[in-house]
């Protein structure tokens, strides 16, 4: 017998999770009934999940743990049971500011932030940046990385600016930059109205991006749709991960409404950075960025407490909150919980503790597990920060 | 003396955007605008200072709204609060109407209901509107599909009107189809086969 579960989600390359989780039966064979709820916008998209009309969503990392902190003027109270993905998303600048960082040197060779964003903060005075949300991993990385490398006071001006609007807004001079998810960077580069700078796992390697949340209370609530979902979302993302896959998800994922190639090459982390040269090179210039976007393993799909931490100390930095508390909240909001509850039977290891440290890897390492351990993929910060949570990060039961 | 209301209506068909602005007149006296250019909107609406923005709830320009609901400044623009609190029925009767409305802080419920209840309603119109048309839209394409198929049978088989149609209507029901997709099917067929 299937029951039914609604889930919002917005159409972008990282939606795929979701959308293969219907298409190719994984959230049948857990007994649900999948229907998937497509939203113009992350507001919409809150509202549905907030007002009940869907009992989950795919939402940007840092929305729920904004609406604990009491940021955003709704309501709302949501969990992150799952990550969906982490990174995907690519900085890019117009025409006009690639030609100019061009000329002023820059090598557009798509790995080195420092080079990438002192570049980008020395060619104008005030740079206007958009983002599809306020509360969202694009803005936050932005900011981390642009004001390590010196930004001055009121040089940032960081705007939201719908995704498919983006490529509008560069082309008519409205903004300088933006951060986007794929493929809607990818898609200002064929309109021919930006170049791609940098992929945000440049930024940070291990970053969250979109994680599964429901409403605060309804998962414990729902165990059998939650684990449903939850190993439904896990299934197609080991699907997505094995590079065989891409192509054919690629053509699968149709209803996005983009060319399948330009779906293939982000999930291949293959980019084409402009339509034609930048400056006085020649050609279309193509960039390779290793871990663009990862869907599977390697801590990809746990719901780190200390990610929700991190993302709690920026907010709290920026608006002014005291930042011990909001913490807690950060940490309060990613369960790593319901994960371990609910994929224990697929998981293959289940790390010891529900945090680790940010940024500690520069280079694949291991991770203690209750089976010994498991290699974890490089998820350092470009300036080599570790963010160390000091608070009991072992397993609440 | 109390001001009038100011409201901004984001809307970029004209049609809507004037059905939206009669309600609103009819409901009181207030001094409406409307914003059909989505570029800069943010700053348009945060220059003009409106009380009440009123938007589609469907728009993907609600997350620039929301942007200006973010804490700023004392001095700089007016916080916009959505509404969604203790009355739900209101809530839910927008949400349904699918219209979304910001309103700047500490503007007292009973100024804002009129122009909500005004809004709800026109929008609830417009939906009704836009499945009626949709619904007309659709029988139009299928009769007229319809009638293409009637008269390739009427061609290829040398019969009159009335036993076409009477075959594509049998076709229909031995294939438990709608007559529209049968149509629309030999439609196609035929247009490969030429």
């Amino acid at each position: 017998m299937t029951a039914r579960l609604r889930l919002a989600y917005v159409p972008l390359v990282d939606a795929a999770p979701v959308l293969l989780a219907r298409a190719l039966g994984f959230a049948e064979e857990e007994g649900l009934a999948l229907e998937l709820v497509p939203c113009p916008s992350w507001a919409l998209l809150r509202d549905a999940l907030a007002l009940g009309q869907v009992e989950a969503a795919q939402m940007l990392a840092p929305l729920p743990v904004a609406l604990a902190l009491g940021l955003g003027r709704s309501g709302a109270r949501f969990e992150a049971l799952y990550g969906l993905n982490q990174n995907g998303n690519v900085v890019g600048v117009s025409r006009d500011l690639a030609d100019r960082m061009a000329r002023a040197g820059h090598e557009f060779g798509f790995e080195d932030a420092v080079a990438a964003g002192s570049a980008l903060l020395g060619a104008q005075d005030v740079l206007r940046i958009g983002v599809p949300l306020a509360f969202s991993m694009h803005l936050e990385l932005l900011q981390y990385w642009l004001s390590a490398l010196g930004a001055r006071a009121g040089q940032l001006e960081i705007r939201t600016i719908p995704p498919q609007q983006m490529a509008e807004a560069l082309a008519q001079g409205e903004i300088d930059a933006f951060c986007v998810g794929e493929p809607w960077g990818s898609v200002a580069v064929a309109r021919g109205a930006g170049v791609l700078l940098l992929p945000t796992s440049a930024i940070w390697a291990g970053a969250p991006e979109k994680v599964l949340a429901t409403r605060a209370g309804w998962a414990q609530a729902e165990p059998r749709l939650a684990g449903g979902v939850m190993r439904a979302l896990w299934r197609a993302g080991r699907w997505l991960d094995a590079p065989e896959n891409r192509m054919i998800a690629a053509e699968m994922l149709g209803s996005l409404g983009v060319e399948a190639e330009l779906v293939e090459r982000a999930l291949s982390g293959r980019l084409i950075l402009s339509q034609s040269g930048i400056g006085a090179g020649l050609g279309a210039p193509e960039r390779a960025a290793a871990g663009f976007v990862r869907f599977h393993g390697g801590g990809a799909n746990f719901p780190w407490r200390s990610q929700g931490a991190w993302i709690a100390r920026q907010l709290a930095a920026r608006y002014g909150l005291e930042p011990q508390g909001a913490l807690a909240q950060g940490r309060a909001v990613f369960r790593a919980d319901l994960y371990r509850q609910h994929l224990a039977a697929l998981d293959a290891d289940m790390p010891l503790l529900d945090g680790k440290d940010e940024g500690a890897r520069a280079a694949p390492s291991a991770l203690a597990t209750a089976r010994g351990s498991v290699i974890l993929p490089k998820d350092c910060f470009f300036d080599g920060q570790i963010f160390s949570d000091a608070a009991d990060l072992s397993p609440k039961v | 003396m109390k001001t009038r209301l100011s409201i901004i209506v984001v809307e970029k068909d004209r049609e809507r955007a004037l059905l939206i602005v009669d309600g609103l007149r009819d409901a009181g006296d207030f001094d409406v605008m409307v914003v059909s250019e989505e570029r800069g909107l943010a700053h348009r609406i945060a220059t003009r200072n409106p009380d009440i923005v009123l938007i589609d709830a469907g728009n993907p320009s609600r997350d620039v709204l929301e942007e200006l609901t973010l804490a700023t400044a004392p001095t700089e623009r007016p916080v916009m609060m959505f509404v969604d609190e203790s009355d739900r029925a209101r809530t839910m009767a927008a949400i349904e109407a699918g219209v979304s409305a910001y309103v700047v802080d500490g503007l007292r419920g009973d100024r804002i209901k009129p122009i909500l209840d005004a809004a709800i309603a026109r929008f609830h119109l417009l939906q009704k509107m836009r499945i009626e048309l949709e619904q007309t839209r659709r029988a139009l394409e299928e009769r007229k599909l319809v009638d293409r198929a009637k008269g390739i049978l009427m061609r290829a088989r040398g019969i009159g009107e009335e036993e076409a149609y009477a075959l594509l209507r049998k076709t229909a029901m031995d294939q438990g189809r709608k007559l529209g997709e049968v149509a629309q099917a030999l439609v196609l067929a035929s247009d490969l086969l030429i």
